[in-house]
């Protein structure tokens, strides 16, 4: 045997310089899915915010160059907006009675939801009855509510009139009108809630019902203790758009009451539109004001939603 | 068919009378593209528009007329983005105080040359509405009267006859309110209807030259003679003249309340008739009465609104769109925009003929020779675009609370000093 050392086939392939791209695809790829969002985002939303900040700081009608029509006030208008405007004002407590007042979907869909969760002929069907109003268009829901609660031929009245009360005429008490309309906000955000909360309801796990029951839970505690907690993700979502739905309340008093009886239902998106951008709004500089300090209010849910969110995913890696 | 033949009409007719020369030469030397936004949008004025378009589209061979029609009501926020960027040539808008933003920001295109030809003679009437610091701005094409249309049929069942004085009309109303009905139907909605019985009852207690004085700013809203016109306006709303909640509807969910005999009278604009014909009163049933003096010594000013054309500054064809105003504004197309079957409003030109309704040509009586003291385009159109929306919405305010009326004043004279400052 002679000594020959085999000729051992090279195995390797040839080893091609891999591109800048291929090292690292894995960290890029991400960003590439991410990048038209991103960029949509960074000139619809975030430039945005920033252009308010800036336009706010001016006294301009909207018509022509900002730099050119527009004059420098620095903070006059913030100073005019929380100095005792009474618009302002007025819109400022509006959108925290919609704040409030609206979170009572919650605990109203979570209740349908429970009632609703049961096993019998046709619970489809009133299911989906109920979760109607939530497939209406806002206007739509304004529109009925506008009729039911008109003061002479309305149902509402009607009704009130069987029990020898009436004469209500909800939409035109400046008293009254905000109440009537985050009612009537209220109908399809509870539908709304009510399917988060049927959707988390299926997910609840039996063997926790079944051993809460041997320990002799029921009612409300088995409600408190054991169902709820294992809702906790449906409740975060409901909160969260319901909190949306009562900042976005915009497109209901535009059809109900056209921010009257004399101003007494505008919010702050409303009144903003119509300093800057209605029929007789000619104040950019003072509606972007109003932008500002209604972006910082939802700033302060922006916040929250997003620091909870945060910790919810530190805690599911760990 | 019908448009073409009018068409051909109408340019013959135009041929032959006095713009005959100009025309002439424009008929062939006009080439391009014509950009017209239109904000036309009710069925009737729809029509008015695409036949305008159509026919001068026909005159000039060479020329393409583009037209865009925008709902009435978006336009009004929509014309700034409208005017900002690529601009068509030729928009509607408003007259007076309306335009100023658009004059004020260079948007709307300076037009006194026009406005300096012998034709523009005829246009007198409304040269000052379309002033603004000594130059002209737009052309009108239509304006209406305003006045109270009431039930006939219910004035000579109770035996009312038209009034003239505040007292007569007081007394009309205490016996209209007495037989069980309401004095004035309105809807305060949209609150501009409100401005109609201010700009009336300030009028007729203080005159033309008060109305406009305060919508110059010139006068403090706290000022007495102000306070006098909201006392005069309160007499009617303590007497319970006014429909119930009247807060709650448009001037058009207010009218069934006519139409059904539960109120009787409507103070409004000449374009509530034909709303009133549909609802199904017949001109027996209807009629109009201007509206009464209240201070003897008032010479009666009226509130009769311009609807106009205007041209961009950006347009790209200065030269169809003057030639195409000159069109609009000539006597023979305003008499034939304005008839009875098109808009059923009042021609500018003063050599135009009014059709033959009942409703125009009262109309047309009354401003032509019962308007001494002026003619006022409308609150929210002399007043500053702010002022009067603010304003308004306190108008409504007192017409439900009149007791409000301190808090109101107060609010608009801090208004008044910060906007007109």
């Amino acid at each position: 045997m002679a000594n020959v050392s085999p000729a051992v086939p090279d195995t390797h392939p040839p080893v091609k310089p891999r591109g800048w791209y291929r090292r690292n695809e894995i960290a890029l790829t991400p960003w590439l899915f991410l990048l038209p969002g991103v960029l949509f985002f960074a000139v619809y939303v975030i430039v945005p915010i920033f252009q308010s900040f800036y336009i706010s700081l001016w006294e301009w009608n909207g018509l022509g160059d900002l730099h050119e029509t527009g004059e420098y006030v620095g903070l006059a208008n913030y100073e005019r907006l929380l100095g005792g405007d009474r618009k302002f004002e007025v819109s400022f407590w509006n959108n925290i009675r919609w704040l409030v007042l609206y979170l009572l979907a919650i605990p109203a869909g979570l209740f349908i939801a429970l009632f609703l969760n049961q096993t019998v002929t046709g619970i489809r069907l009133y299911k989906s009855l109920f979760f109607f109003p939530f497939v209406l268009s806002q206007v739509v829901v304004g529109l009925v509510f506008s009729w039911f609660y008109l003061p002479r031929e309305g149902l509402l009245n009607a009704i009130l009139g069987v029990f020898g009360a009436g004469g209500l005429n909800i939409l035109g008490d400046p008293d009254l009108a905000t109440y009537g309309i985050i009612a009537a906000g209220l109908w399809p955000q509870t539908a709304y809630c009510m399917i988060l909360y049927l959707t988390g309801l299926n997910a609840v796990d039996p063997e926790q019902v079944e051993a809460a029951r041997l320990d002799g839970a029921k009612g409300w505690r088995m409600l408190w203790y054991v169902i709820l907690p294992q809702l906790k993700p449906a409740t975060f979502i409901a909160f969260v758009v319901t909190i949306i739905g009562a900042l976005r309340s915009f497109d209901l008093i535009s059809v109900m009451t056209n921010g009257g009886p004399f101003g007494s239902t505008r919010v702050l998106s409303f009144y903003m539109f119509e300093e800057a951008l209605s029929e007789f709004g000619f104040r950019m500089g003072y509606g972007s004001a109003i932008a500002v300090v209604l972006f910082l209010l939802m700033l302060i849910f922006i916040t929250y939603f997003l620091w909870s969110m945060w910790r919810e995913e530190k805690a599911a890696r760990r | 068919m019908r448009s073409i033949t009018l068409a051909l009409a109408a340019s013959t007719a135009l041929l032959s009378f006095g713009t005959g020369a100009a025309l002439a030469d424009a008929h062939s030397s006009l080439e391009g593209t014509l950009r017209i936004s239109s904000d036309m949008s009710n069925p009737a004025p729809r029509a008015v528009m695409e036949g305008l378009a159509a026919e001068f589209d026909e005159m000039h061979p060479n020329l393409d007329v583009e037209l865009t029609i925008v709902d009435r009501e978006a336009w009004k926020t929509q014309i700034r983005n409208a005017l900002s960027a690529n601009p068509p040539d030729v928009v509607n808008w408003y007259a007076a105080n309306r335009m100023r933003p658009y004059v004020d920001a260079g948007l709307f295109m300076d037009i006194s040359d026009l406005w300096a030809e012998p034709e523009f003679e005829a246009m007198a009437s409304t040269r000052g509405a379309m002033t603004i610091d000594g130059a002209q701005y737009g052309v009108p094409y239509t304006y209406y009267q305003w006045g109270v249309y009431y039930r006939e049929d219910i004035f000579d069942e109770l035996g009312l006859t038209e009034p003239t004085t505040w007292e007569e009309e007081k007394a009309n109303c205490q016996a209209i309110l007495d037989s069980g009905r309401k004095c004035y139907t309105i809807g305060t909605k949209f609150l501009w209807t409100a401005g109609g019985w201010f700009d009336y009852i300030n009028a007729r207690t203080h005159g033309y030259d008060f109305h406009m004085e305060l919508a110059r700013g010139e006068v403090p809203w706290t000022d007495d003679r102000v306070r006098q016109t909201f006392a005069n306006w309160r007499e009617l709303i303590d007497m319970g003249a006014y429909i119930d909640d009247h807060q709650n509807y448009s001037w058009q969910e207010a009218l069934p309340f006519m139409l059904n005999g539960e109120a009787t009278s409507y103070l409004m604009g000449n374009f509530a008739v034909a709303a009133m014909r549909d609802g199904g009163l017949t001109d027996d049933q209807l009629d109009f009465y201007q509206f009464v003096k209240i201070n003897p010594d008032v010479d009666y000013a009226e509130d009769a609104p311009t609807d106009t054309f205007h041209i961009a500054s950006g347009a790209q064809n200065v030269d169809a769109a003057k030639e195409f105003l000159r069109f609009v504004t000539s006597p023979d197309v305003q008499t034939r925009i304005n008839a009875g079957d098109a808009l059923g409003q009042l021609p500018v030109n003063a050599n135009s003929s009014v059709d033959d309704d009942e409703f125009l040509q009262q109309g047309f009586e009354m401003l032509s020779s019962n308007a001494q003291g002026g003619i006022m385009q409308f609150f929210d159109r002399d007043l500053d675009a702010e002022m009067a929306s603010i304003a308004m919405e306190g108008l409504q305010e007192f017409m439900v609370f009149p007791d409000n009326l301190d808090d109101i004043l107060a609010r608009l004279e801090d208004a008044r000093q910060r906007i007109y400052e």
